[in-house]
């Protein structure tokens, strides 16, 4: 049975000086299904949202390989997280809107305070919020349709354009790949979806917020982007949520498809509540002289585990990671990337860079591996870890495994400390000791920043800013 | 009324081993001093000490500018109180450009309050970039500069020249420079030693740790001071260092019976295959 309920208590807004989007509107979700999990909130689920057989089918599928699935055993420490205690479907809105005059007045409130319809009179194209488990708002400029890019959100596209997504869905990550690429695959809501035909190039990036908004609410988007031939596409992905005591698990799947010459750049700023567990798959795959970018920044969450890879398919492949990772009290950030060379003269780099503080810890996982086979390939990993205080920890877990002759791989790892003199040299100007580290702090993840696009680089910095300040007695 | 540092019987040790000892010297808004000492005689000790390196560590003494005790502030705090050290070797804060360090450093030592609790108010943009632009025009700076992170990958002459930009940016009542003329070429000196006198005026009190004569020569000093064994020996004018020209610290050392600091010998047994 569906509860039909007003979720939470209205929090007034600016309450909490620690988290900056620690706020919480009243929205009456529409509906929203009971906690755990089975086949029955399924497919109510699918009922719900009036889904296509093959998707339900699909869904229950998935389901079965989650419960066959082993926990993971690596990776951070998950016994906290109880999947029966978690609510797998919450619809805020019944209507996917398009245009911001028709999103609901409450709803409107919340994008409000985030800046949505001002970033997008910048210079969006698209905006696609996710509110609770549905996109409700998400408009594409008429431009963008008029050069045949499709972007939507995911449920939207298994509506209109049910070949596409049947052709290309899961494709890169199979529901059997891990348990929590099951689970996403059994529960997927929202996310977005993107088409680009061969030779167009987006030439501005593709936005969506993402929220979560319930308490004890789970969020398992689904996002799909296919770059045609020679296609260019830059999405971006920021992302609040507002604080709250219980464990929230945010689990999703984002799919990259860059076939032949096409370059994709996927961007992703994001800085949960404390209590959130953020786990993610995220893979791409690249075609002959296919251009796959990953710009991720983790800030927040209680755990973080996520390593966006790229699959060299063919030759002429390249691939770059480039990942933040920012662990203060409470948590942990397990990041880092992957690289698999499955082609000929494939080049990749992963850059890393981690800052642990107040106890916090970051790890960097990652995995370089060149197939037997895969002549030529180079391959570069970087990571630099800074620990700015005694109680707090960073690892290094990289594998490499070469199978390949004739293949330039590099390998660095750097841990650091801010300097005395660092702090001596800027505090001699006149910084107090605070302003000083979270200057040195910026200046550690300024090579990353400075590939964000202009205004998440701006909010990177301040989010920095926040998790510095107090930081020094 | 021009503001006055003043050092008092000053020791310092760096690791338990005494270093300064003993020093007494004033300088006030509008002077120019030089001192001068042999290598490892502790310029650069008195210098940190008094900008507050916390790697110094100082047994007694005082220091005081304006009146107001600095021996329990923190750097920052002495530096909005007008304080400023050009570092002999300044340190490269990768990734931080200098044109936001240089925002950030200005309105610090610029704002109201000296307590350094509250968070700066930022100047504005417009306003310090005409700032900066013209200041760089007039040392004669190229203007990559502002873009290029702080002291990273700087050469010798470029940290020395970042340094004078701060300082000219800066606008301190008392500057120390410690050897900002070392490492530079004959025409890097000219440069530096003619932008320095650009700042020089009745508001900027400067303190030269040089070991050459020939910086003082585009900033000619009131003051020399000898620093030998910890303590200011000889005070005096431009003869003083006339006569370090012509004939080095012999004459100061024995005219004060110090003989000169011998490094110590290695033990005889650290080098056993040269006896064999
Ligand atoms: N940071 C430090 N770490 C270790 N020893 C130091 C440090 N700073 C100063 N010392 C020691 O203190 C003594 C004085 O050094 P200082 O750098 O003050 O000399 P100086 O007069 O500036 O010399 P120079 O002309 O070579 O710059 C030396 O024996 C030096 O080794
Ligand atoms: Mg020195």
């Amino acid at each position: 049975m569906a509860e039909q309920e007003k979720p939470n208590e209205t929090v007034d807004i600016g309450v909490s000086s620690e988290y900056k989007y620690g706020f919480h509107d009243d929205v009456k979700p529409v509906f929203k299904s009971r906690k755990g999990l089975d086949t029955e909130v399924i497919n109510e689920m699918c009922d719900v949202k009036e889904e296509p057989d093959w998707m339900r089918q699909y869904r229950l599928k998935a389901y079965e390989i989650f419960k066959q699935k082993p926990d993971l055993k690596w990776g951070g420490d998950l016994s906290d997280l109880d999947y029966d205690d978690i609510y797998y479907y919450v619809k805020a809105s019944d209507r996917v809107e398009r245009s911001w005059d028709d999103v609901p007045d409450d709803i409107k409130k919340t994008f409000d305070r985030l800046g949505i319809p001002e970033a997008e009179r910048k210079f969006l194209a698209g905006v696609g919020a996710q509110y609770d488990s549905e996109v409700v708002y998400h408009n594409i400029e008429e431009e963008l349709e008029k050069i045949g890019v499709i972007f939507v959100d995911t449920d939207t596209a298994i509506r209109e354009y049910p070949d596409l997504v049947k052709e290309y869905f899961g494709t890169v990550i199979p529901s059997a790949d891990n348990k929590l690429a099951a689970l996403n695959s059994a529960v997927w809501s929202g996310g977005s979806f993107i088409y680009v035909p061969p030779g167009v190039k987006v030439d501005y990036p593709l936005q969506a917020y993402f929220r979560i908004n319930s308490e004890n609410m789970g969020q398992f988007e689904r996002t799909l982007i296919i770059a045609d031939e020679g296609a260019e596409v830059h999405y971006v992905e920021g992302c609040t949520a507002p604080t709250f005591s219980s464990e929230s698990l945010h689990s999703a799947v984002v799919e990259i498809i860059c076939k032949k010459g096409s370059r994709v750049r996927y961007t992703t700023i994001q800085n949960w509540a404390n209590n959130v567990y953020n786990l993610v798959t995220k893979r791409a795959t690249a075609y002959e002289d296919a251009h796959m970018e990953w710009i991720d920044g983790n800030l927040g969450s209680k755990l973080t585990m996520k390593y966006p890879s790229i699959y060299m398919m063919e030759p002429g492949a390249h691939g770059e990671i480039l990942s933040i990772a920012f662990a203060t009290k409470g948590q942990h950030q397990d990041a880092g990337g992957k690289v698999i060379h499955c082609a000929p003269n494939t080049s990749s780099r992963i850059t890393s860079k981690s800052i642990s503080k107040d106890g916090g810890r970051s790890s960097y996982r990652g995995e370089l591996k060149v197939l037997n086979g895969a002549k030529g390939c180079k391959s570069n990993v970087e990571c630099d870890a800074l620990i700015l205080d005694e109680d707090s920890r960073s690892d290094t877990y990289p594998v490499i495994q070469i199978d390949a002759d004739d293949v330039n791989v590099g390998h660095e790892a750097r841990v650091s400390k801010i300097g005395e003199e660092q702090l001596f040299y800027l505090m001699s100007r006149g910084l107090s000791e605070e302003e000083a580290s979270t200057m040195i702090v910026n200046g550690f993840i300024e090579p990353l920043v400075k590939e964000l696009p202009m205004e998440y680089a701006v909010e990177m910095n301040r989010l920095i800013q926040l998790q510095m300040e107090g930081s020094v007695g | 009324m021009s503001t006055e540092l003043v050092i008092k019987d000053l020791h310092v040790s760096v690791e338990d081993q005494p270093i300064i000892k003993g020093l007494n010297l004033n300088v006030k808004q509008g002077e120019i001093h030089a001192l001068m000492g042999p290598n490892g005689s502790g310029k650069s000790t008195l210098a940190n000490a008094l900008m507050g390196n916390p790697f110094y560590t100082i047994d007694s003494g005082e220091i005081t500018i304006g009146g107001v005790d600095l021996l329990e502030l923190e750097p920052d705090e002495r530096a909005k109180l007008g304080l400023f050290l050009a570092f002999q070797y300044p340190t490269a804060i990768p990734g931080v450009t200098m044109a936001n360090f240089l925002r950030m450093a200005v309105s610090a030592v610029r704002s109201e309050d000296s307590n350094g609790s509250e968070t700066t108010e930022l100047i504005p943009m417009r306003e310090f970039r005409r700032e900066l632009r013209a200041k760089m025009r007039q040392l004669g700076v190229d203007e990559s500069f502002a873009r290029r992170y702080l002291n990273d990958g700087f050469s010798g002459g470029e940290k020395k020249r970042a340094e004078v930009l701060q300082l000219a940016m800066l606008e301190p009542k008392i500057a120390i420079l410690d050897e900002t003329d070392s490492g530079l070429d004959i025409d890097a000196v000219r440069i530096v030693g003619e932008s320095v006198n650009q700042l020089i005026g009745p508001n900027l009190g400067v303190l030269i740790i040089t070991h050459y004569p020939r910086l003082l020569n585009y900033i000619r000093p009131q003051f020399i001071h000898i620093l030998l064994d910890g303590k200011v020996v000889e005070s005096g004018g431009w003869e003083l260092a006339e006569l370090l020209e012509d004939k080095g610290y012999d004459p100061i050392r024995e005219a004060h019976g110090l003989t000169e600091t011998v490094v110590e010998d290695e033990p005889e047994e650290a080098l056993p295959s040269l006896r064999a």
